[in-house]
């Protein structure tokens, strides 16, 4: 099913692009080319009926564990009307067309995931490629029994003509299909009530190809003739080689060259960011024997005194300061002044590892004026433009294939090891595959930025919050990019419509950019981690110091179900009633508010999260400074779950990744270096981390799909850290938890991660 | 030269002897079901059996295994249309997310119900190791359950 990269059943075709709108615009009914060749059997670019009634059904995004190769072609079956047994998947190539002025898209539609876009973006678009054929099928059966179009059905697989008795298998009507004028009105589609596939329990359409090792991802390419390559890279942010001595990766049995890769210059927006010095070897093992044999003297960094002491020291002098300020709701001093309380905290989130499991890697061959990558890409239009900008090679003649992806929360949103193995094809002339290790990975990653946020509160005699102020100095997100105004940086940190905004009448927002040299880039749900901590943990905060109910305390504040503008990714509107209703829920799931015995509590969280809603209630007990979490509840709103284990899966997994970050995970840099290596000093969460007593709830408020990938992440951390103040009295302001309720004692990392905690 | 059998084949290497196994199942017999992790037996992706115990094969030079019996995830079935318990456990319980780390999971809890034929959810935290990035734990604990249960009734 998961075939070997490389081997499409999608042939590539010329074809013209009448009828396909602007980049990323829907496409109303089928694409308007159809295939009549021989043994095509195809209609539009994603679906494929075979003789026996099997079904291809193509899916033009990467799958990276969001279960998106499931839920999207579940919606064209559901409108084509097939038998789900029946379909196999296949993943289509990058599908870009040259235009006048640019490229558009192949396809209909964007290909490429990211911002838990990849379901709401082809909810309408493959839809109406399932509803669009199965109205070609309907004419040709039509016209071969003669009668009109509306006299005939479907049942799956089959069109159904009850005035003539008739039934004709979808599998000899699709030439003909495929070769009937299509319409430019847009098919009729299902109503939700009558689904068979989409919003039913189905399980991922590769477990079964996973299970048995058949799934292919990145690292399994094999190509003909194909050499394997490793980067020696720089140990301190932003240094170049200065010399380099390989005779003895040289004398290393299958070393076959070895060379040198200069990065960008340091600050310069980037492609590669990797400056070092490349092995190219008969295999993997040569060429990393190969890189460690290397001798190699680097220049001096402008970098190489950065250090994590400095960044977290620089970001507390400059909160004494005055920052950028973002918003200004109302008159947040006058508010301030006018309080019969304040409450002030700060709040420390530090940089974190995607640390996807399948390291980095790529294939390319870059021949003299065309290239093929095949590679685990979140983005497969920017792998070609990351090879376009390393060969020169016009993208139009750059194949990019994409495969599963091992992995992905953000770290493959960026191409740069797809340019790496293009520059190394390129300057060896052979076909390569570039690999990472795990520690390449770690030490060079586009990392979730460290932020020390200030919060402030006003509180009136009521105990009403009056006056909201959230003061943060971070490293942005928006790293190295070109045309980025430094008035923008904030943007990718503070999201200024999220709650209290508008709840709150008095907000101040301020930002205080730090700019360290550690790459960052976007980490799953970006800043919504942090700000979810660093809010829900304030709230209870505040709930605490002024003697409210944490639970009544948000109630009273996100109120009834109301749309709320909302400016950032996920608007144009917030309904914090929606939050409310899933916070009731799990409150009352967990039986919030019982009595507990000593060292043992219950934390709540809840966030929206790129259109999306999620609640957390979590139980804990804390004993002799060992944390041991009892019991989670979680819950969702994402509208319509068209695939309810995937949306399940996300949540559990999301849930996971929070507690796992919060619990142990930390980049620092010394002296410009990277400190942490491998999982041994990055202890991802071990199975033991995860109580046996964990649920979740899909609890959806219209029928309107969001994304689900980041949803469930945000609000699980705040949640925990809630739950530990519950138990303890001791407040986790300083992520991550690590050795903090330990009272001194040291905690070995690795065995926090991999045993009972 | 290294020889062993592999899935039940006979194979040899004869390649630099302090080659990680790993690196002899995935590049030269390409076998490419057992995948690289983190190449210091940290997250136990690549996990095989050697003589019928879970390894680590990326810290397993090729060397110590001559004249062993090596099986990898796609040994691990009785046939092509068959499962494993365990692989059918895993389906039932619908484990993987992006799935890269599941055939060491697979190969790791294969291993572990052969001598914990009956295992306690404390059972399965401290002796299942393994790391999942995406964090199906929560269906990898139901799914060795499930596969004790499915391994107890092929025996009664």
């Amino acid at each position: 099913m998961n075939a070997v990269p490389g081997n499409h059943r999608f042939t590539r075709r010329q074809v013209l692009i009448a009828g396909i709108g602007a980049a990323g615009s829907l496409v109303v009914g089928l694409p308007t080319f159809a295939y009549e060749e021989e043994g095509e059997r195809m209609i539009g670019f994603f679906i494929q009926i075979n003789p026996d009634g099997s079904v291809v059904i193509g899916c033009k995004d990467p799958e990276i564990g969001q279960g998106l190769r499931t839920a999207v072609p579940m919606l064209v079956a559901e409108e084509l009307d097939v038998d789900w047994r029946k379909v196999r998947i296949e993943q289509m190539p990058l599908g870009i067309v040259k235009t006048a002025d640019g490229y558009t898209w192949k396809y209909g539609g964007g290909q490429g995931v990211g911002g838990s876009t990849g379901l709401t973006s082809n909810w309408e678009l493959m839809r109406q490629i399932g509803a669009g054929a199965r109205r070609q099928l309907i004419l040709a059966a039509a016209r071969r029994l003669g009668v009109d179009a509306s006299e005939c059905g479907t049942r799956p697989g089959y069109v159904v003509c009850a005035s003539r008795d008739a039934e004709v298998p979808y599998s000899e009507l699709v030439v003909e299909a495929a070769a009937l004028p299509t319409s430019d009105e847009p098919a009729p589609l299902k109503a939700m009530g009558d689904y068979r596939i989409v919003g039913t329990r189905r399980n991922t359409i590769d477990a079964r190809d996973i299970v048995t090792g058949k799934a292919m991802y990145g690292i399994d390419t094999v190509q003909p003739d194909m050499r394997y390559a490793v980067i020696a890279r720089a140990p301190v942010l932003n240094a170049r080689v200065k010399s380099f001595d390989d005779a003895k990766a040289r004398a290393i049995e299958g070393v076959l060259d070895v060379f040198r890769i200069d990065g960008p210059q340091p600050g310069e927006p980037y492609v590669i960011l990797a400056s070092g010095v490349a092995v190219v070897a008969t295999s993997t093992w040569a060429a990393m024997q190969g890189r460690a044999a290397l001798d190699i003297e680097w220049e001096a960094s402008p970098n190489s005194s950065d250090s994590s002491e400095r960044f977290w020291r620089e970001n507390e002098e400059m909160l004494e300061g005055d920052g950028q300020v973002v918003l200004d709701d109302g008159d947040y001093d006058a508010a301030m002044a006018a309080s019969a309380k304040t409450i002030r905290r700060r709040y420390r989130v530090p940089f974190v590892s995607h640390a996807p499991l399948e390291p980095q890697n790529c294939y390319a061959f870059v021949k003299a004026d065309e290239c093929h990558i095949i590679a685990p890409t979140q983005m497969p239009a920017g792998a070609s433009r990351a090879a376009h900008a390393v060969t020169g090679i016009p993208r139009e003649n750059i194949r990019v294939e994409m495969t599963r992806v091992g992995g992905g929360f953000g770290r493959r949103l960026t191409n740069d090891y797809v340019a790496e193995a293009a520059m190394v094809s390129k300057k060896t002339g052979w076909p390569i595959k570039l690999q990472w290790s795990r520690e390449d990975d770690i030490k060079n990653d586009f990392y979730r930025p460290g932020g020390l946020h200030e919060m402030h509160a006003g509180i009136d005699a009521d105990g009403r919050i009056t006056a909201w102020a959230q003061r943060l100095a971070s490293g942005s997100k928006y790293y190295r990019r070109p045309d980025m105004p430094d008035e923008n940086l904030y943007q990718a940190e503070l999201y200024v419509d999220d709650f209290p905004r508008r709840i709150v009448d008095n907000v101040r927002m301020e930002y205080f950019h730090n700019a360290i040299g550690l790459p960052r880039g976007s980490w799953r749900a970006p800043a919504h981690t942090a700000n979810a901590f660093v809010i829900q943990s304030f709230i209870d905060e505040i709930a605490h110091e002024t003697g409210q109910d944490p639970l009544q305390l948000r109630l009273d504040l996100l109120g009834e179900s109301r749309e709320l503008e909302y400016s950032g990714h996920g608007g144009p509107t917030f309904n914090p009633g929606r939050l409310a209703r899933l916070l009731r829920f799990v409150a009352e799931r967990i039986d919030y508010g019982r009595r507990l015995p000593k060292g043992r509590g219950i934390g709540l969280a809840t966030h929206f999260t790129f259109g999306g809603y999620a609640a957390h209630a979590m139980e804990v007990t804390v004993a002799d400074g060992r944390l041991t979490i009892e019991r989670i509840v979680a819950a969702m709103d994402c509208g319509y779950a068209v695939h309810p284990n995937g949306v399940d899966a996300q949540l559990q997994g999301g849930t996971i990744d929070g507690l796992s970050t919060a619990l142990g995970l930390e980049i620092t840099v010394r002296d410009g270096r990277v400190q942490q290596n491998n999982f041994d000093d990055y202890p991802l969460a071990r199975i033991a981390v995860v109580p046996s007593l964990f649920e979740t709830h899909i609890l959806n408020y219209d029928d309107v799909p969001t994304g689900v990938g980041e949803i469930g992440i945000p609000s699980a951390a705040p949640a925990l850290t809630n739950a530990i103040f519950a138990a303890t009295g001791k407040r986790i302001r300083n992520l991550p938890i690590r050795d903090q309720l330990a009272d001194g004692k040291q905690v070995d990392m690795t065995s926090m991660a991999s045993q009972v905690v | 030269m290294v020889s062993f059998r592999i899935n039940s084949e006979e194979v040899s290497f004869d390649g630099d002897p302090g080659t990680p196994l790993l690196w002899v199942i995935r590049d030269h017999l390409r076998l490419r079901g057992t995948k690289f992790g983190c190449g210091i037996g940290q997250c136990g992706a690549c996990t095989v059996h050697v003589d019928g115990a879970a390894q680590r094969s990326c810290v397993v030079p090729v060397s110590t295994i001559e004249g062993r019996n090596v099986t990898t995830i796609e040994g691990l079935a009785p046939s092509d249309n068959a499962l494993h318990p365990v692989q059918q456990a895993w389906l039932e319980h619908d484990v993987p997310q992006c799935g890269y780390c599941q055939a060491g999971q697979i190969m790791a809890a294969v291993d572990f119900l052969k001598r914990n034929p009956e295992p306690s959810d404390a059972d399965i935290d401290n002796n299942i190791t393994n790391i999942c990035r995406c964090g199906t734990y929560v269906r990898i604990r139901k799914a060795i359950h499930r596969a004790a249960e499915l391994t107890a009734g092929e025996k009664s």
